[in-house]
């Protein structure tokens, strides 16, 4: 009974952290793909009690919300990992050997491009060019870029994270 | 801050911010584009700061984040003003030597100098070094002397006197014709008169309205409009209030991506302190005329950059293009009249109000005037942004400007124009480059990326990830472009793996004709000029793949293995360390060999090679034939 009432709960906060967002947009219909971006980046996906939620506040139907979080890339309909690894797959990063880079970001976190690992810890990703193409090829791991790391290098940083992640584990 | 009401006004704020700026006889500016934040440029303006006052200098030299200041290969870049001496990858350890040698002794650290390749003379100045020495620098330049989040800054160069030469002494027709006899064309691909554009939004029926920037750079591998964004926001707000003058619009659009959130950030705050200044609200200057901008952030979608579609997802609906029987300069956004314009073609317009049309027209070639931005990217020594006139030709910016190919290798193509560009072969370098120039060679001038392609470069692969990229990109709207793209990828695809057959390079041919006369919007209409022009200057290279099962740049992985040459393995064992699927083994003592069945081709072997050894190598393989 607890646990179901805690998910009431936070089913009820995100419900009005999503209010927030909608009255910061004064309730535009338009503002609609603005709406959606604000609620991506603070729940890092697209919940589905939330976009219903926004249906209803905003008067638009469900399908054209779905539209929008289908069409744009910025919106996952899945939970993403706590970390986000980004490959640059733009022209200068393919030229310069991005596609062997993602080959062994993918082989060491054993995920392909647009997958999160079960214990959402990691979200693989591609994407087309983040504008330090000197750096190319380049790869994004939670907002910091590395050029072309090693082997050795692109471990560590992984193992790093996964460290934090059990640490954090503990803690919570 | 009190409003700016009149052109006397802005004249006293710009004469306080000039004292300002010189209350501090000195300047560190570091360059705070991406390229160096990248390499850390946080850290660095943090160090300067930090050391500076350590030496109770901060009443001398001042320290300046600035935009990007274009020669990313060799960030974080600093330079050091009046005197304009230019460091190059500065850490935060060398700080203190050069806050030692240049701004207390007045001497040089040389090592952080630039050193000519070639004869291997170091280059003190700024505008001593060859990246620098052969552009013409105009958008850019005042990139390296604004921080971004300083209005006060952009003022003090002069900064917002063309609006106010704009709505105090010109009338909109006036405006408008200095546009128009500027010739100055779209920088945004299609190279499209400006003024023209203008002209038919201003006299379209239809009130009210709207100027757009168009900041969508979806273009991989260009970068031109991020960083002018980033670095100087305020001249492009500049050029849009001044085109809304023109054209009769009262509400402005910025159409960012969301992928830009630096870009974002600083223009939402140059957006802010030109309201607090008077420059964006009701009656500007005392003209009567009322302006405000509102930012649109892109959710991410290629498409989305084409103007109709980019219309569309700012009413809220998908970035899907519309039919264009009826021009969006008459009915585009709420179906009202709309010019939209790239980010570089409206910083283009204060320089022609204040400095004229005129001496707009003294830079570039007939049909296309004044400077473009390139990102000079791919395999060339100086990446980085570079404003030249238009008619420079390629060998120029790829030799002088570039530096020329790393590693002494043989250079095969330059890619400009992005997804919708095409290839220019070698043999074609000393074309000048212009609108039209690029485009009779097959190519187009695009948004300005310039992608430098040497010999392991396979062009077949080239315009494999062109098609790749349009066929998840594009909307899927219209039937030609949806079904034309994926037939396409599935023959590029067959041909990189070895599985090409006779007549598939004039099924591409086929394919593309269909497409260029039959999609719905430029990007569908577009997209087989990578394919048609990679076929054009490299169709041996498709018949490599297809006859001989061969990729003769050794890329197309399905083509290619990895070996190791026993002769050379000095079995020190680095490649299997390196292996991130442990694919390589010790196959006698001291020699290291592949296992192909487990290996996935991915050059961390080659890479960890020492290069003494070169033991590691891609040979040409024969294709797994797999049921197709």
């Amino acid at each position: 009974m607890k646990r179901k009432e805690k998910a009431i709960l936070d089913i009820r906060d995100d419900l009005r952290a999503a209010d927030e967002i909608v009255e910061k947009h004064a309730f535009k219909k338009s503002a609609l793909i603005q709406i959606l971006l604000d609620i991506q980046s603070r729940f890092n996906w697209l919940p589905r009690h939330v976009l219903r939620w926004l249906s209803s506040r905003l008067g638009v139907p469900l399908v054209d919300v779905y539209t929008l979080a289908n069409f744009y890339e910025a919106f996952s309909l899945e939970p993403r990992g706590a970390h986000t690894i980004q490959v640059c797959m733009g022209t200068a990063c393919h030229v310069r050997g991005a596609p062997e880079l993602l080959a062994r970001v993918s082989a060491l976190l054993g995920l392909k491009p647009g997958e999160t690992d079960a214990k959402q810890r990691f979200t693989l990703e591609t994407v087309h060019c983040m504008g330090c193409c000197a750096l190319a090829p380049v790869i994004q791991i939670d907002g910091q870029h590395y050029s072309n790391p090693s082997l050795r290098k692109l471990q560590r940083l992984i193992n790093s994270l996964e460290k934090g992640e059990e640490e954090a584990a503990c803690l919570g | 801050m009190p409003r700016l009401t009149t052109p006397t006004d802005l004249a006293n704020l710009r004469k306080e911010a000039i004292t300002r700026r010189e209350a501090t006889p000195r300047c560190v500016t570091i360059c705070c584009g991406t390229g160096c934040l990248a390499t850390g440029a946080t850290d660095l303006a943090a160090t300067f700061e930090q050391e500076i006052e350590k030496r109770g200098l901060e009443k001398k030299v001042a320290v300046r984040r600035t935009g990007c200041h274009g020669f990313c290969e060799r960030g974080p870049i600093v330079v050091i003003l009046p005197e304009n001496v230019c460091y190059l990858g500065t850490r935060p350890k060398d700080v203190p030597e050069v806050v030692d040698s240049s701004l207390v002794k007045g001497d040089l650290v040389e090592r952080l100098l630039y050193t000519d390749p070639e004869s291997g003379e170091r280059m003190v100045h700024v505008d001593d070094i060859p990246f620098y020495k052969h552009q013409k620098r105009i958008l850019l330049e005042n990139n390296v002397l604004i921080d971004a989040g300083n209005i006060l800054d952009y003022i003090a160069l002069g900064g917002y006197s063309a609006l106010a030469r704009a709505l105090t002494q010109m009338t909109p027709e006036e405006v408008l014709g200095e546009v128009i006899s500027a010739e100055l064309r779209g920088r945004g691909g299609g190279g499209f008169p400006a003024g023209w554009k203008w002209e038919t939004t201003r006299n379209a029926p239809g009130e009210p309205k709207y100027v757009i920037v168009n900041a969508d750079e979806g273009d991989p591998g260009a970068y031109m409009d991020r960083s002018l964004l980033e670095g100087n926001p305020h001249g492009i707000l500049e050029g849009l209030i001044i085109g809304g003058y023109a054209i009769g619009a009262y509400e402005g659009y910025v159409y960012v991506r969301q992928e830009y959130p630096l870009a974002i950030k600083n223009t939402s705050l140059a957006i802010e302190q030109a309201r607090e200044h008077g420059l964006l609200g009701e009656d500007l200057f005392g003209s009567g005329f009322d302006f405000d901008v509102t930012i649109h952030r892109g959710a991410g979608a290629f498409v989305s950059g084409e103007s109709s579609a980019l219309m569309s997802a700012i009413e809220g609906h998908v970035g899907e293009p519309r039919p264009k029987y009826i021009h969006t300069a008459a009915k585009g956004l709420w179906d009202k009249p709309t010019c939209l314009n790239n980010v570089e073609t409206w910083a283009n317009v204060p320089f022609i109000i204040s400095k004229g049309a005129e001496w707009f027209r003294t830079m570039g070639t007939k049909g296309s005037k004044g400077t473009k931005i390139f990102s000079l990217v791919g395999k060339v020594n100086n990446t980085g942004l570079v404003e030249v006139p238009m008619g420079i030709t390629l060998r120029d910016i790829v030799y002088k400007i570039g530096g020329g190919i790393p590693k002494g290798k043989k250079l095969k193509a330059i890619q400009t124009g992005g997804p919708s560009g095409g290839v220019i072969p070698e043999s074609l370098l000393d074309l000048p480059v212009d609108f039209d120039e690029l485009t009779a060679a097959g190519s187009m001038m695009g948004s300005g990326g310039m992608i430098v392609m040497d010999e392991d470069t396979c062009m077949v692969d080239t315009a494999r990830y062109y098609v790749n990229f349009l066929a998840h990109e594009g909307c899927g709207k219209c039937v030609p472009c949806r079904e034309g793209l994926r037939q396409m990828l599935n023959t590029l695809n067959r041909i990189t793996s070895g599985r090409g057959q006779e007549g598939d390079v004039e099924l591409l041919e086929e394919l593309s004709e269909f497409m260029q006369q039959a999609a719905l919007c430029a990007l569908g209409q577009t997209a087989p000029n990578p394919v048609l022009s990679t076929i054009r200057h490299f169709r041996h290279e498709y018949e490599a793949h297809i006859r001989d099962k061969r990729c003769p740049a050794g890329v197309c992985v399905e083509l290619i293995a990895y070996e190791i040459d026993p002769k050379k393995c000095q079995g020190c064992g680095a490649c299997a360390r390196n292996c991130p699927v442990d694919a390589i083994y010790e196959a006698k003592e001291n020699v290291y060999a592949i296992d192909r069945g487990k290996c996935i081709k991915c050059g961390a072997c080659i890479t960890a090679c020492p290069d003494k050894y070169q033991a590691v190598r891609k040979v040409h393989a024969e294709p797994v034939l797999q049921p197709s």
